[in-house]
């Protein structure tokens, strides 16, 4: 701390001499009107962080309101924001920035109305950030609008006739809803009315602000302020109808704090190398793998194939590890699977693409082999295989084979073999086999060795493969 | 370098950290939500930061504060949450921050549905926020991409200090394909006009309100000096089979490997076709367009979309009726078909 003693009266170091942030011919006087109590609020925070030794790294976010042309004065890193926003911006910069100061300064339009979900999941989030909340129950900036903290009864250009419950509902009372949240640190409402009060002000401010500086979290101050402009009413007047009407409804005070027992969180990020980014974003290929065996030699072929079953019968996961083999084998392939709803309903489906050549449409509108695990599945399918193509399917559970004589129909008892090996999971291995001993321009070796790669369950890699020659036995059988 | 098989959404994520993004913060949405989940386990690992936020909105503005402090970050969403994002691009473009938006384009309009559609094409190209701005858009069509486009939209953000959107459709971030990453990036520009919470920068204004009109409208024309920058300097396009071509098919994204099965299949009934294929959908590739339009041999011009005919329009005004133009679409979810394609071909003659 530079200085404990020092007094607001001096302009603090940490605004602007001339306003060159400001556009127009008067740069040395501020925008906001006689009353206002931005202009009181702004020294105190100005004082805190130079007090602080933190007005280097403080940033100040600036959203619609008045008070958006704070930049005009703070010299300071600012951002300003749109209408609400500041909780989001704050967290997005603090967890870029963590060793930053980040100071949020919000009307009550912003924050309570178009803001309302990003103050209350913010301060729930316990972001390490200070908010204040200019609370002065009117639009200003806009032109005296009502507010979510307008009073009943009170005029406004939007209601002309006074807030009523009935139409508008009851006003907001912001610290008393943050104050009911596990995380946020420290919530006081305060108000800018007389030497005292305000003085109860500079200690909040200094609070709200030291916890953030200590990594202590999420701390409120709302500020109740006047706006003589939009209230119609003088100075004097203005600060009386703080005392005797805004603060029976808004009644000052701490709600919450828990500063002292709060333990500080620091940010710690990973620093790794760069030469350890492909090992942690677990790049790998599967024929940089050390054991790999002989790739074999890739022939001319263009497969399109289509797996269907329900869900559950390990449908994509069978096209997932074709496309690996195929790959594998330095063929191009794509894999694109049914996605979403229709997959949690129950019905699955993927199309795979191997070839010799560049794939151009990965969708198979007409396969060249059909492998059905379910009856609706070869009913959907059946009619768009290409003549001559192949149609695997599940006997066990499709009782009636496909109706097409210009299609090659093989079935196989897919699920009935597996269980009998260990598990109905492996079934999709065993429809597997039945295609690359069908097809034969897949390495039985290289897929051997390849399974229990792309598979990475170990208690199932002596069942897959089992599964997989079983298959393959049938499918050569038929070729 | 060998190839890994993977999801188009999930290389993004890998692109993105290879590119020096530590920063993610999205909210969960199909087709898009495997780009976030994949964020959430890997950015921690080296070194960076996910949040879940609690909406759309929060999403982008919280990039737009990251951004504020110079750090490599981006969102990711589908088209009613990119709808949702569009208040906060337009304050990343007016402000001139670079981040990286992701939109991986479903059915529209409204809740529609989860399928692949092209209907983004207008709110992203044309700017669905309000105000005159551009965003850079790169429209990947393969799990390749998906990391190179994301590596190079990072590059081109910063460059120009403006957002940049990768373009993608359902199946291409669903689509799983063999990917070769690279190196991870290890040299970032400098970023002098970023807030770094330090005495050096405390003078550094992040900032879209500019109340003066003359300011705003200087404001606004170097916005316009960029973006003109931009095209002269950032057209990325495809071609494929062009050179003998007298009817020419144009396609973005998915579609686009649609066309080439189809050219193929159409050159082998002797049908001279060939596709330009816009891979910057801005800056467009308006010579390379041009370049067909005025060309004597070449019959009509026909664009393959999955909306109700956008960028289309586009086309159009490159072509200014030197050419007929003629346009595919299907709509909803579906896609147009290999056979679709040929038949309209075909009928064109």
């Amino acid at each position: 701390m530079k200085n404990n003693q020092s007094t607001i009266l001096q302009k603090s170091p940490i605004f602007y001499d001339t306003f060159e942030r400001k556009a127009g011919a008067q740069l040395k006087v501020t925008h906001y009107c006689p009353g206002c109590g931005h202009g009181i609020l702004h020294k105190l925070i100005a004082e805190a962080l130079v007090d602080f030794n933190v007005d280097d790294k403080a940033v100040f976010l600036s959203p619609v309101g008045c008070s958006v042309f704070a930049y005009y004065y703070f010299q300071n890193g600012n951002i300003q924001s749109a209408h609400g926003r500041d909780p989001a911006v704050g967290t997005g910069y603090k967890r870029a920035n963590p060793n930053s100061i980040v100071v949020s300064y919000q009307g009550d339009g912003d924050l309570a109305s178009i803001g309302g979900n990003n103050i209350l999941q913010a301060a729930n989030r316990g972001e390490n950030i200070t908010v204040f909340f200019v609370n002065n129950a009117t639009y200003g900036m806009t032109g005296g609008q009502m507010a979510p903290t307008t009073l009943i009864g009170q005029k406004s250009t939007t209601t002309p006739r006074g807030r009523t419950v009935a139409n508008e509902g009851y006003p907001l009372k912001m610290s008393e809803l943050l104050s009911t949240l596990e995380a946020p640190v420290y919530v006081e409402r305060v108000m800018l009315t007389d030497p005292k009060n305000i003085t109860k002000t500079r200690k909040a401010v200094r609070k709200a602000l030291k916890n953030q500086i200590d990594n202590k979290g999420f701390s409120f101050v709302e500020v109740l302020s006047a706006c003589p402009t939009g209230w119609k009413k003088s100075s004097q007047d203005s600060k009386k109808w703080i005392t005797d009407v805004m603060e029976k409804y808004f009644p000052i005070g701490v709600k919450k704090d828990v500063s002292e027992e709060r333990e500080p969180t620091i940010v710690k990020r990973k620093t790794p190398k760069y030469s350890d980014f492909h090992k942690l974003l677990d790049i790998q290929s599967l024929n940089s793998l050390p054991d790999v065996p002989e790739i074999p030699k890739t022939q001319n072929i263009s497969e399109e194939i289509k797996i269907a079953g329900f869900g559950g019968q390990g449908v994509l996961s069978l096209g997932y590890v074709l496309a690996n083999i195929g790959m594998g084998h330095d063929y191009a392939v794509s894999w694109l699977p049914s996605y979403g709803p229709e997959m949690r309903g129950g019905t699955a489906n993927c199309s795979v693409k191997v070839s010799s050549d560049r794939i151009g449409a990965p969708v198979v509108d007409n396969p060249t082999t059909l492998i059905a695990f379910n009856k609706p599945s070869l009913q959907k399918f059946e009619a768009d295989v290409v003549k001559g193509g192949n149609i695997i399917y599940d006997s066990g559970l499709i009782d009636s084979p496909p109706e097409r004589d210009d299609v090659n129909g093989l079935p196989i008892k897919a699920t009935e073999i597996a269980d009998k090996l260990g598990s109905t999971k492996a079934a999709n291995m065993v429809a597997f086999g039945v295609y690359v001993g069908l097809t034969g321009y897949l390495s039985k070796e290289y897929i051997q060795w390849g399974i229990k790669h792309i598979i990475k369950k170990e208690k199932f890699h002596k069942l897959n493969l089992e599964a997989f020659n079983k298959g393959f036995e049938f499918g050569k059988k038929h070729k | 370098m060998s190839k890994m098989l993977i999801k188009g959404n999930e290389a993004i994520i890998r692109g993105a950290t290879l590119a020096g993004c530590k920063n993610f913060f999205g909210y969960p949405i199909t087709p898009a939500s495997e780009i976030a989940e994949t964020a959430s386990y890997y950015f921690p690992l080296v070194g960076g930061n996910f949040l879940q936020a609690e909406s759309e909105v929060a999403a982008i503005n919280m990039v737009y504060g990251a951004a504020s402090s110079g750090v490599r970050c981006m969102t990711a969403s589908s088209s009613p949450g990119i709808s949702l994002k569009m208040e906060g691009i337009s304050y990343i473009a007016g402000a001139e921050l670079p981040c990286v938006i992701i939109d991986v384009m479903r059915g529209g309009p409204g809740l529609g549905n989860i399928a692949p559609e092209q209907s983004d094409y207008n709110q992203i190209v044309k700017g669905g926020g309000h105000g005159n701005y551009k965003l850079i858009v790169l429209a990947p069509n393969s799990a390749q991409e998906m990391n190179d486009f994301t590596m190079k939209a990072f590059e081109l953000a910063d460059k120009y200090r403006n957002p940049a959107v990768i373009l993608a459709d359902g199946f291409t971030g669903q689509m799983m394909e063999p990917v070769e990453f690279p190196e991870p990036v290890e040299k970032f520009p400098e970023k002098p006009w970023a807030i770094k919470a330090t005495k050096e920068t405390k003078d550094n204004l992040i900032c879209s309100i500019d109340l003066d009109p003359d300011d705003l409208e200087k404001h606004n024309i170097h916005l316009q000096e960029k973006y003109a920058e931009i095209e002269k300097n950032e057209v990325m396009c495809e071609e494929y089979k062009t050179d003998d071509a007298d009817v020419i098919l144009v396609g973005f994204g998915i579609v686009s490997r649609i066309i080439q099965t189809a050219i193929d299949e159409l050159r082998n009934d002797g049908i001279k076709v060939g596709m330009v294929r816009p891979i910057t959908l801005f800056p467009f590739p308006k010579k390379i367009i041009d370049k067909y339009a005025s060309k004597g041999n070449v019959k009509n011009i026909n664009v393959v979309e999955m909306n109700n005919g956008q960028m289309v329009d586009d086309v159009k005004l490159v072509v200014n009726g030197r050419k007929p133009v003629s346009l595919l679409t299907r709509i909803g979810g579906n896609i147009p078909t290999v056979k679709e394609i040929i038949n309209h071909i075909k009928k064109r003659g």
